[in-house]
């Protein structure tokens, strides 16, 4: 299933779901994305790839303001989510994050029980109204986080005593609970094994058919395998971005043709 | 010789033998034109440290352990017949050790010869008149008995200073001597000089554990003494507390480990709100230049001596309550009360619980801040769901630890609280704890190896228990919890 | 892994894709509740600058006005027939006249001022006139007299220290309505003290004193000074840096850079960690049954309250230095013993050298800590009523002495109002002192603070 992605999955007829224009972010003086312009679209799943450092990671956390939290950080551009510009003032970002979902580099479970991971999200969103419904919500996000048939018999052990793929997993379905629209995900396999990686790939490619899903990962072959469209960035620019075949097989740039060869990164 | 003064000497004779022992190695090394195995000073420091370091010690020991063993020796010598009615053994020692003193000082101003001090009879000559003249003054005419034990103390007193000084100076030299000989080409002085500091070294941590068995002997054997005259039972469990000065007295401890309990209690409902909050704040929410003014602030607080507290309890907050709150709606007319002592200790606890808390707070790591955030939670939806009850086994530390803190403080109740000993529920009320208590009973006037002195011990000990169990308990949790995140 | 089949718009049918731009009910409620907790902090912090500020602010107002001391100045006649009545100048003599001898001599000085002044107040008569001047003056008069027989015979000029109830009226704490009620002052003297201001003859000044003189009785709370507390607790703190500052250290290198990891080396360090922790009043205990009561030490002795100190304050020495010497970089000692340097060496030349500025930092607080330490002198019984100087050291480390917090509790166990004044004069002192220490802590840190 984690094959190269068939060409019948054309992304063309789909919708934007964000659009960047002119994103630039600084961080104090320094200046760590240029110019990106970029369409994400709906029901894909978008690849961010390059280098270290060379702003992936800023831009995905910039998708649902986490920048905000950094007192430093600045964003300038526009970042269209339905076409509703997701900086402006009257934009409250608790709001936005309900929509745009997050998981993260490592497994960051709450030290609560699994199943309060979980009903974290629909609690504060007040997505029950009451037991039977959180218990309902849980339960479909454990399922579409496909890990409950691991834990529905211990729902009360604390997440943090899952293994690493587990966790990751608990976090991903913890994030789906909120019902976002978009689910962005900063390198959620660089911190497991083969095998837990596998199962959350897997994952992944299933949650496409609901979601707009944006992966940053470090690993060209895993880009290939779960995405549909990528984007390189190198230094801070958006170098090249379009379908995923295209990209590996057949670069525009010269320097996405240099990562992808090994060349540099 | 006094002490000082053979101080003096033996660390001069130290540095004398530092310079013998370099120019010993020297000379060695030129005659035999060997090459010494270390530098010449490691020859100097051996010698000095042999010979000045043992000679401190056997000084040290000596001054300490002989006022105890001329004591047990001449309070034998006192029979039970001079001991007056109701008085007390110890008083009576207590009259032997002036009237030595006051011999001393008959000498010291020439008004007798030694020979002179060996004819003297308490029974014949006016010692009473005679001591006055130098500043002695004595309630009652001196007994022979006590006399003689006067003269025997001041006698042993002498003996044991000269045998002093000569042990001290002959281990100096023996022991200086002895190193200095040993010097040769081959000798490791570096590697024997530097295991004598290290031993120094672990001499002076051991110090903590001699001060633990101090504190712990010092408070279980007055306290072993207190229950042989006075019932454990009564003690622990009697509601009671009235001592008397003339024996008789109920030493219940209920009423002030009920009010320590209280005052504590309030301290803490003000300290851990406040204390908690303002670590969040400051940690979560302030900017930069808030932090800057309102951090140091708190910590100034810390630093301000509980004396300081007291006064404040005392002149300011006491009155206060008493004028505008406890007056008006008729609930007490005294201005220390638990409230009292128990808001301005709180005060007290603040920086301490805001600081541990602080450490905790921060100790949480960002990645479970930014996993709340990535779902939608506000800040204050993070630190109540995700932070707090991720540091919680912390901040309980951090509580437990202000707890032991104030059950211990001393000046703020003792200047806040009041003296009445009570089991009440009024915080407007005067009660008192176990360590003003402590305080009044071992500053009073009654006598050391009375009851009403005695129970001080116990309830030190009890104190001591009470706070080492809290304290251990924290730092257990604490450690556990920062395992958890390291 | 197929198995979910339910739509993405929820169970609870919550409406999707809702505008960002217009803020829905609960994230309002959300957001209010955000804006209360932080509230909430904001008084949080509020309280404890607050009570800062209060407690500051109430020690100065009660305090400040110790610093200054109403005098009276007086002519004094030093007759010869009262003080030298064999005219033979014999200081033996002359020192057989006591306190008593003097107070008339005051009494008519008095007199002859009011009357130069036009001062009279009706329905006072001299005695009570001379209840102006402070019951200590006749022995200031005679310390002076024995200091300079010569002077018998002349008129001297003096200025005395006024009653302390005088000395109140002027600073607010007695008014002519709680003069009436108190037997100690009537309003016709406070009437007789406005006139000699104006006068002159009655005047404020700066009270050196207060920080020169020793202690004085209940009923002289104007001529109470802290001289013996601060030279006692002085001589504490002597005692004090002396010991813990070379046991802290040796101690914490031996724990940090030579102990084994095994069982003593654990004991010692729980040891360390719960003497920070134990009551300060326990140590005070400690001294009274060991130092006292077993070691023969004398009571109120600087020597015991300094042992005490000592090892109250070895535990933040000790904690204080390990961190100093953890903070250098284990490069260092490496570089030493690469190029052949024995442990030992390492340590004290290199190591030891550069934590130098924390330990001195971990010593100034630790010395500021025990500084303000009051209980466990309570116990070893510096709370008793010492007028003499100690002598200087090293003898003077056992003669009886206060010290300075030692003499704010006493004060404040006393009956008249004008002793809360002193306590709280005391207490800026006792400030003063430690802002003093910590800014020299701090400077210390700041100067020598290395980034590795």
């Amino acid at each position: 299933m984690y094959d190269a992605p068939s060409l019948e999955k054309t992304v063309d007829q789909k919708s934007t779901k964000i659009a960047a224009k002119d994103v630039q972010v600084y961080y104090g003086n320094t200046h760590a994305i240029k110019d990106v312009n970029v369409d994400l679209l709906d029901k894909t799943v978008t690849a961010f790839i390059g280098p270290s450092g060379c702003g992936k990671s800023t831009f995905l956390r910039c998708l649902n303001r986490m920048n905000d939290t950094i007192d430093v950080c600045r964003v300038e551009g526009d970042i269209l989510l339905d076409g509703e510009d997701i900086y402006d003032k009257r934009v409250d970002p608790v709001q936005l994050r309900a929509k745009v979902g997050m998981v993260f580099q490592k497994p960051n479970p709450f030290p609560k029980s699994i199943y309060d991971n979980v009903a974290y999200g629909p609690r504060i969103h007040g997505l029950a109204r009451n037991k039977a419904e959180l218990d309902e919500i849980v339960e479909k996000s454990l399922r579409r986080g496909a890990i409950w048939d691991e834990v529905k018999d211990r729902l009360d052990a604390p997440g943090t005593g899952l293994s690493g793929g587990q966790q990751q997993r608990l976090c991903i379905a913890r994030a789906v609970a909120t019902e976002p629209e978009v689910l962005l995900m900063d390198e959620p396999c660089s911190a497991l094994d083969p095998i837990a990686t596998a199962q959350v790939e897997e994952l992944i490619d299933e949650l496409r058919e609901q979601y707009s899903v944006v992966i940053v990962t470090h690993s060209m072959q895993q880009a290939a395998r779960v995405s549909q469209k990528t984007a390189f960035f190198h230094l801070g620019n958006l170098v090249e971005y379009g379908d995923t075949t295209q990209i590996f097989t057949n670069p525009v740039d010269p320097r996405t043709e240099s990562y992808i060869t090994g060349r540099i990164g | 010789m006094s002490a000082g003064i053979l101080s003096l000497i033996v660390i001069g004779l130290g540095v004398l033998g530092y310079f013998l022992g370099r120019g010993r190695a020297l000379s060695l090394a030129t005659a035999t034109g060997r090459k010494l195995h270390s530098l010449p000073g490691y020859y100097g420091q051996s010698v000095a440290l042999f010979t000045a370091v043992p000679a401190l010690l056997l000084m040290a020991a000596w001054l300490f352990l002989q006022p105890v063993l001329i004591d047990s020796r001449v309070n034998a010598m006192i029979p039970d017949s001079v001991i007056p009615e109701g008085g007390a053994r110890s008083l009576v020692m207590a009259d032997v050790r002036r009237i030595a003193d006051g011999l001393d000082a008959m000498m010291a101003d020439g008004g007798i010869s030694e020979n002179e001090l060996d004819q003297m009879r308490a029974d014949i000559t006016n010692i009473r008149s005679r001591l006055a003249n130098v500043g002695v003054a004595l309630g009652s005419d001196v007994p022979v008995a006590v006399f003689d034990a006067a003269k025997e103390m001041r006698q042993s007193s002498k003996t044991g200073a000269l045998a002093m000084t000569i042990a001290v100076l002959v281990l100096t030299l023996g022991a200086g001597g002895w190193t200095l000989m040993r010097i040769n080409t081959d000798l490791r002085a570096r590697n024997i000089s530097e295991n004598f500091v290290k031993a120094l070294l672990i001499g002076a941590s051991l110090v903590a554990i001699l001060t633990t068995v101090g504190i712990v002997s010092s408070l279980l054997f007055e306290t072993i003494n207190f229950f042989k005259i006075y019932p454990a039972k009564d003690f622990f469990f009697s509601t009671v507390w009235n001592p008397q000065f003339r024996g008789g007295s109920d030493l219940g401890i209920l009423p002030l480990l009920w009010g320590t309990f209280y005052v504590s209690l309030v301290a803490l409902l003000v300290a851990v709100p406040v204390g908690l909050m303002i670590a969040i704040y400051l940690a979560e929410y302030a900017s930069k230049h808030v932090r800057s003014v309102a951090k140091p602030a708190i910590e100034v607080l810390a630093g301000i001596p509980t004396i300081v507290y007291g006064l404040f309890a005392l002149i300011t907050v006491g009155p206060f309550l008493r004028d505008y709150i406890a007056e008006p709606l008729g609930l007490g007319s005294s201005s220390s009360s638990v409230l009292t002592a128990g808001l301005v200790m709180g005060i007290m606890l603040i920086p301490f619980v805001s600081s541990l808390s602080d450490d905790i707070i921060n100790a949480v790591p960002q990645s479970m801040r930014d996993g709340s955030y990535g779902l939608g939670a506000t800040q204050s939806e993070t630190i109540k769901q995700v932070v707090l009850p991720a540091a919680l086994p912390g901040v309980v530390g951090a509580v437990l630890l202000a707890a032991s803190r104030a059950i211990g403080e001393t000046m703020i109740v003792v200047m806040g609280a009041g003296a009445a000993a009570k089991l009440g529920l009024n915080p407007f009320e005067a009660m008192t704890t176990v360590t003003v208590k402590i305080v009044s009973q071992l500053t009073g006037d009654t006598e050391f190896a009375s009851p009403e002195t005695l129970v001080a011990f116990a309830l030190g000990l009890t104190l001591f228990v009470f706070t080492l169990g809290l304290n251990i308990l924290a730092l257990y949790i604490v450690r556990k919890y920062r395992e958890q995140y390291e | 892994m197929t198995d979910f089949t339910s739509s993405p718009t929820g169970a609870n049918g919550r409406r999707r894709g809702g505008s960002l731009l217009e803020l829905d009910a609960r994230t309002k409620r959300r957001n209010a509740s955000e804006a209360r907790f932080r509230l909430m902090g904001v008084i949080a912090v509020s309280i404890g600058v607050i009570a800062l500020i209060g407690l500051l602010s109430s020690i100065l107002m009660n305090g400040a006005s110790s610093f200054r001391q109403t005098y009276i100045t007086l002519n004094v006649f030093l007759d010869p027939a009262k003080l030298d009545k064999a005219g033979d100048g014999d200081l033996e003599k002359i020192a057989k006249v006591t306190t008593f001898g003097y107070a008339p001599l005051i009494q008519k000085a008095m007199e002859a001022a009011i009357k130069e002044n036009g001062a009279a107040v009706d329905g006072l008569n001299a005695k009570k006139a001379a209840e102006l001047i402070s019951k200590e003056a006749p022995a200031d008069l005679r310390r002076f007299v024995l200091a300079n027989p010569d002077k018998i015979g002349e008129t001297v000029e003096f200025s005395l220290l006024a009653a302390g109830r005088i000395d109140g009226y002027f600073k607010g704490r007695v008014t002519m309505e709680s003069a009436q009620l108190d037997r100690n002052i009537s309003p016709e003297q406070l009437m007789l003290a406005d006139k000699l201001k104006q006068a002159g003859v009655l005047q404020i000044k700066f009270n050196w004193a207060f920080f020169t003189a020793p202690d004085a009785s209940d009923t002289r709370p104007e001529a109470a000074g802290l001289g013996v507390a601060i030279l006692g607790s002085i001589y504490m703190m002597l005692i004090v840096l002396c010991l813990s500052l070379p046991l802290g250290v040796a101690a914490s290198i031996y724990l940090e850079e030579f102990a084994p990891q095994n069982r003593w080396t654990d004991l010692i360090e729980v040891n360390i960690s719960n003497l920070a922790a134990v009551p300060s009043i326990v140590f005070g205990i400690l001294g009274l049954a060991i130092f006292i009561n077993i070691a023969g030490l004398p009571q109120s002795a600087p020597v015991v309250g300094g042992l005490v100190l000592t090892l109250m304050t070895l535990p933040t020495i000790i904690i204080a230095t390990r961190a100093a010497l953890k903070a250098v970089p284990p490069s260092i000692r490496d570089a030493a013993l690469g190029i052949g340097a024995s442990k030992m060496q390492s340590v004290f030349h290199h190591v030891l050298p550069l934590a130098m500025p924390g330990i001195l930092t971990g010593t100034i607080i630790g010395l500021a800590q025990a500084l303000g330490e009051t209980a466990p002198l309570l116990l070893i019984g510096m709370v008793a009523f010492v007028r003499e100087y100690p002598a200087s050291p090293p003898e003077g480390f056992f003669d009886p002495a206060s010290a300075l917090p030692v003499q704010v509790y006493n004060w404040t166990t006393r009956g008249d109002p004008a002793f809360v004044e002193r306590a709280s004069g005391a207490i800026i002192v006792l400030l003063v002192f430690l802002v003093i220490m910590n800014i020299a802590a701090i400077m210390l840190r700041r100067r020598f603070e290395r980034r590795w």
